[in-house]
C-alpha cells in the first residue's frame, strides 16, 4: 500500500518559500483551462482574453497599475499585522471610510481648492481608515475582542454608512437623486502621470510609501519587534516586547493605508463618491499579502498578478460573456493552492510504502 | 401598526425565521470547534448551500433533494477546508478566508442565470388541529421542517456532547490533541468528521436561506450571516442552550430592521440594517470581558501532527 506522508523538515526550506507563489499561480492557470472547458469556452482563447489581452497595450498597462495600487496599499499594512499575528479582515470597511473622509473633504470646499488639497485628502483619508481600525485595536487591547469578527463586521457597517451618505449628506445637490456625490472639482482629482493612460499620482505614492515601509521593517527597533513577534511569539514575551503596542501600530497602519487606499480610488479612477468604490480589495489584498509573503517587493509582483485577475474578469466579461464572478473564483483558487503548496516550507512529502502487515 | 395579537404573532414568526440559518450554521460550527478546529469559512460553506439547493430545486422540483444538495454543497467545501488544514496543516485563519472568497465567487458564478426567479418556498408542516390554534397555533405549529429540525438540533448537539461516549471522545480531542492522540484516538480523521459535519450544517443554513426564509438566489444573499453565527458560537461559549438563546435573540434584531421603519420610527433604514453588525460586536465584547478564552476548547485553531 502506497501512501502520502508529510515529513517535517529539521528547517523550514527558504527555498519553497519563495518557489510555492510560482507553484500556485501555474495550478491556478491551469484549473483555469478546466473551467473554461467547462464553460464552453476554448481555453486558450480564454487564457488569452483573460490574462494576456488585458495587458497587451499602453492603456491595458495603466489599467494594470490603477487596479493594483490599492490591492499593494492595503496588502502593505495587512503584511505587517499578519507578521505578528494581528488579523485585520476589515480592509475594505477601512477603505470605505477613508473614501468618505477624503471625498467629503473635496465636497465639503467644492468647487475651491487649490495644491493643498490633494495632500490633505490624502490625510483625511487615512484618518478615516485609522478611525475605524481604532475600534477593534481598542476593544482588542482593552477587551481582548477577537479583532478578525469585530473588523469584519465594521466592513458590513461600512458599507451601510457609505449608502446612507450617497442617500442623504452627499448626495450631488443638482443630480436628480441618483445616490451618488458630485463630480469632483479639478483640484480634487490625482493629476495623470501617462497621457492616454489612467496611470495616477496615486501609483507613485504608493511606491514610495512601499520603499519607506520596506526600509522600516529592516532598520527600526519596531519593525524588529514585529518580525520577532511573528517568528517567536514566547521570545517576544521573554524580551518584554510591548504587545498592546504592537497591536494598536499594525491596525492603525493597516487602517490609515486602506484609508489612502479608499481615498485615492474616488479621488483617482472613479472622481466622485458612488454607493460602491471598491470590488473587494481590501480582501483581495489578504491573498496579495499571502502570495507576496508578506515582503514589501513581493507583495509590489503579487498586487500585479492580482490586478490582472480583475482585469481579466472585465475582459472576458465583454470578449466573450462571461460572468465577472469568475475573478473570485480565480482568486479564492489561487489562495487555496497557495496554502497548499505552502505545506512544502516546513514538510516535505514522503510516499511510503508500507505492507499491510508491516502497518501493525 | 397596532400590536394586536395577529401583528405580535407575524413578529414571532419573523423573528423564528431569520434566527434559524444563524441557528444551524452555529450549531455545526460548534462542534467542529469542540474537536479544536475553527473554521472561519462558514459564510462560503453557506452562500454554497444557498446557491446549490436553490439550482436544484429549480431544476428537479424537489424540495428535499434541494435540501441534500445543500448539504452535500456545504460539506464538499468543508472538505476543501478539512484536507487543507488538517492534511496539509494549512493555516486555519487563512483557509477559513480562502473558503470565504472561493465560496462567494463560485456560487455567483454558478447562480448567474437563476437570479430573480421565484419559488414558492418550502410547504409548510401544518400540524393537524394545533396550527388552527388561535395565535398559538401560527406561532408554534406552522412552520417548515427545518424549523422543527433546528431546534431538535440544539437538544441533539447537548445530548451527543454531554451525554454521548462519543461526544466524550470528540471534547477530549479538542482540549488536548497530544494526549487523545497517545491514548490511540484517530485526531485528524475525528476531526475531518467534526468540519464535514459543520459543512453539512452550513449548507442546510444556506438552503434554509434560499428555499424558505428568501425562496430565491441573490449574489451575497448570506450577507455576513455565516460571521455572525461563527460570532454566535463564541457567544454561546460553546454551549448548545446559549446559541440557541443567541439565535433568537440576533433573529428580535433583525426584526427591529424589518419593523422599526414600519412603526414609525425616523430613521434612515441604513442604521437600523447596521444593528446586527453593531450588536455582534457589542456581545463579542460582553464576552470576551467574563474572559472566555478559558472556555474555548484548549486545542482551539492549533494544528495537529503526529510525530509518531
Amino acid at each position: 500500500m502506497i501512501s502520502l506522508k508529510l515529513e517535517a523538515r529539521s528547517q523550514p526550506s527558504d527555498k519553497m518559500r519563495y518557489l510555492s507563489p510560482l507553484i500556485a499561480v501555474v495550478l491556478t492557470l491551469l484549473s483555469g483551462i478546466v473551467l473554461f472547458s467547462l464553460m464552453g469556452t476554448s481555453p486558450w482563447e480564454g487564457l488569452y482574453v483573460f490574462f494576456i489581452e488585458p495587458v497587451s497595450s499602453l492603456y491595458g498597462l495603466g489599467e494594470l497599475a490603477v487596479k493594483a495600487t490599492p490591492l499593494i496599499l492595503i496588502a502593505l499594512g495587512l503584511s505587517i499585522g499578519f507578521r505578528a499575528n494581528i488579523w485585520n479582515i476589515g480592509a475594505e470597511g477601512q477603505l470605505i471610510l477613508g473614501a468618505i473622509f477624503g471625498g467629503s473633504l473635496a465636497l465639503w470646499i467644492y468647487p475651491d481648492g487649490n495644491i493643498w488639497l490633494i495632500p490633505s485628502m490624502i490625510v483625511f483619508g487615512a484618518l478615516g481608515g485609522m478611525l475605524w481600525a481604532a475600534i477593534p485595536a481598542f476593544l482588542k487591547t482593552r477587551f481582548n475582542t477577537n479583532e478578525i469578527l469585530t473588523s469584519l463586521m465594521l466592513t458590513y457597517v461600512a458599507i451601510l454608512l457609505l449608502n446612507y451618505m450617497v442617500n442623504g449628506p452627499l448626495r450631488d445637490p443638482s443630480g436628480y437623486n441618483f445616490p451618488e456625490s458630485r463630480m469632483f472639482q479639478d483640484a480634487a482629482l490625482l493629476p495623470i502621470l501617462l497621457e492616454g493612460t489612467r496611470l495616477n499620482l496615486g501609483s507613485l505614492v504608493t511606491l514610495m510609501i512601499l520603499i519607506g515601509l520596506w526600509v522600516m521593517l529592516s532598520k527600526t527597533l519596531i519593525g524588529f519587534q514585529i518580525r520577532v513577534v511573528g517568528q517567536a511569539p514566547d521570545a517576544a514575551k521573554y524580551a518584554g516586547f510591548n504587545h498592546k503596542k504592537i497591536i494598536w501600530f499594525s491596525l492603525m497602519l493597516s487602517g490609515g493605508l486602506a484609508g489612502i487606499a479608499g481615498m485615492m480610488e474616488v479621488s483617482g479612477p472613479i472622481g466622485q463618491i458612488l454607493p460602491s468604490i471598491s470590488p473587494g480589495y481590501g480582501f483581495t489584498a489578504i491573498i496579495v499579502a499571502f502570495l507576496g509573503r508578506l515582503h514589501p517587493v513581493g507583495i509590489l509582483f503579487a498586487g500585479l498578478i492580482m490586478a490582472i485577475s480583475y482585469l481579466g474578469g472585465e475582459s472576458a466579461q465583454i470578449s466573450l460573456g462571461l460572468p465577472m464572478a469568475l475573478t473570485g473564483v480565480f482568486q479564492g483558487l489561487l489562495l487555496f493552492f497557495l496554502l497548499a503548496a505552502d505545506v512544502l516550507i516546513r514538510y516535505r512529502i514522503v510516499l511510503a510504502f508500507k505492507s499491510k502487515a508491516a502497518q501493525v | 401598526m397596532a400590536l394586536n395579537p395577529e401583528v405580535i404573532a407575524l413578529i414571532i414568526v419573523t423573528i423564528i425565521g431569520a434566527a434559524t440559518p444563524l441557528l444551524l450554521a452555529a450549531l455545526g460550527e460548534l462542534i467542529a470547534e469542540k474537536s479544536g478546529v475553527l473554521n472561519l469559512g462558514l459564510e462560503g460553506m453557506m452562500i454554497m448551500g444557498a446557491v446549490i439547493a436553490f439550482m436544484t430545486v429549480h431544476n428537479t422540483g424537489s424540495a428535499t433533494l434541494g435540501i441534500v444538495a445543500g448539504i452535500l454543497a456545504g460539506m464538499g467545501m468543508a472538505l476543501i477546508f478539512a484536507f487543507l488544514t488538517l492534511s496539509l496543516q494549512s493555516n486555519q485563519v487563512a483557509t477559513g478566508l480562502a473558503l470565504t472568497i472561493f465560496g462567494l465567487g463560485l456560487s455567483a458564478l454558478l447562480g448567474r442565470e437563476y437570479v430573480g426567479i421565484a419559488y414558492s418556498g418550502l410547504p409548510k408542516l401544518d400540524l393537524p388541529v394545533l396550527s388552527e390554534l388561535p395565535f398559538f397555533g401560527k406561532v408554534l405549529f406552522s412552520h417548515d421542517i427545518l424549523i422543527y429540525f433546528s431546534l431538535f438540533m440544539v437538544f441533539a448537539t447537548f445530548y451527543f456532547l454531554n451525554r454521548t461516549r462519543s461526544g466524550l471522545i470528540l471534547r477530549a480531542v479538542g482540549e488536548s490533541h497530544d494526549a487523545a492522540h497517545s491514548i490511540g484516538y484517530p485526531v485528524i480523521a475525528i476531526r475531518y468528521m467534526a468540519v464535514l459535519y459543520g459543512g453539512a450544517m452550513s449548507g442546510l443554513a444556506g438552503a434554509y436561506l434560499s428555499l424558505s426564509y428568501s425562496p430565491m438566489w441573490a449574489d451575497n444573499m448570506t450577507a455576513g450571516r455565516g460571521w455572525i453565527a461563527l460570532a454566535l458560537v463564541v457567544f454561546a461559549m460553546w454551549m448548545p442552550s446559549r446559541v440557541l438563546l443567541g439565535a433568537y435573540m440576533f433573529g428580535g434584531i433583525t426584526i427591529l430592521q424589518l419593523h422599526g421603519q414600519g412603526m414609525g420610527i425616523a430613521i434612515p433604514s441604513e442604521f437600523f440594517s447596521m444593528l446586527p453588525y453593531l450588536a455582534t460586536i457589542i456581545v463579542l465584547v460582553i464576552i470576551s470581558r467574563q474572559s472566555s478564552a478559558s472556555l474555548a476548547p484548549a486545542s482551539l485553531g492549533k494544528p495537529f501532527h503526529p510525530t509518531h
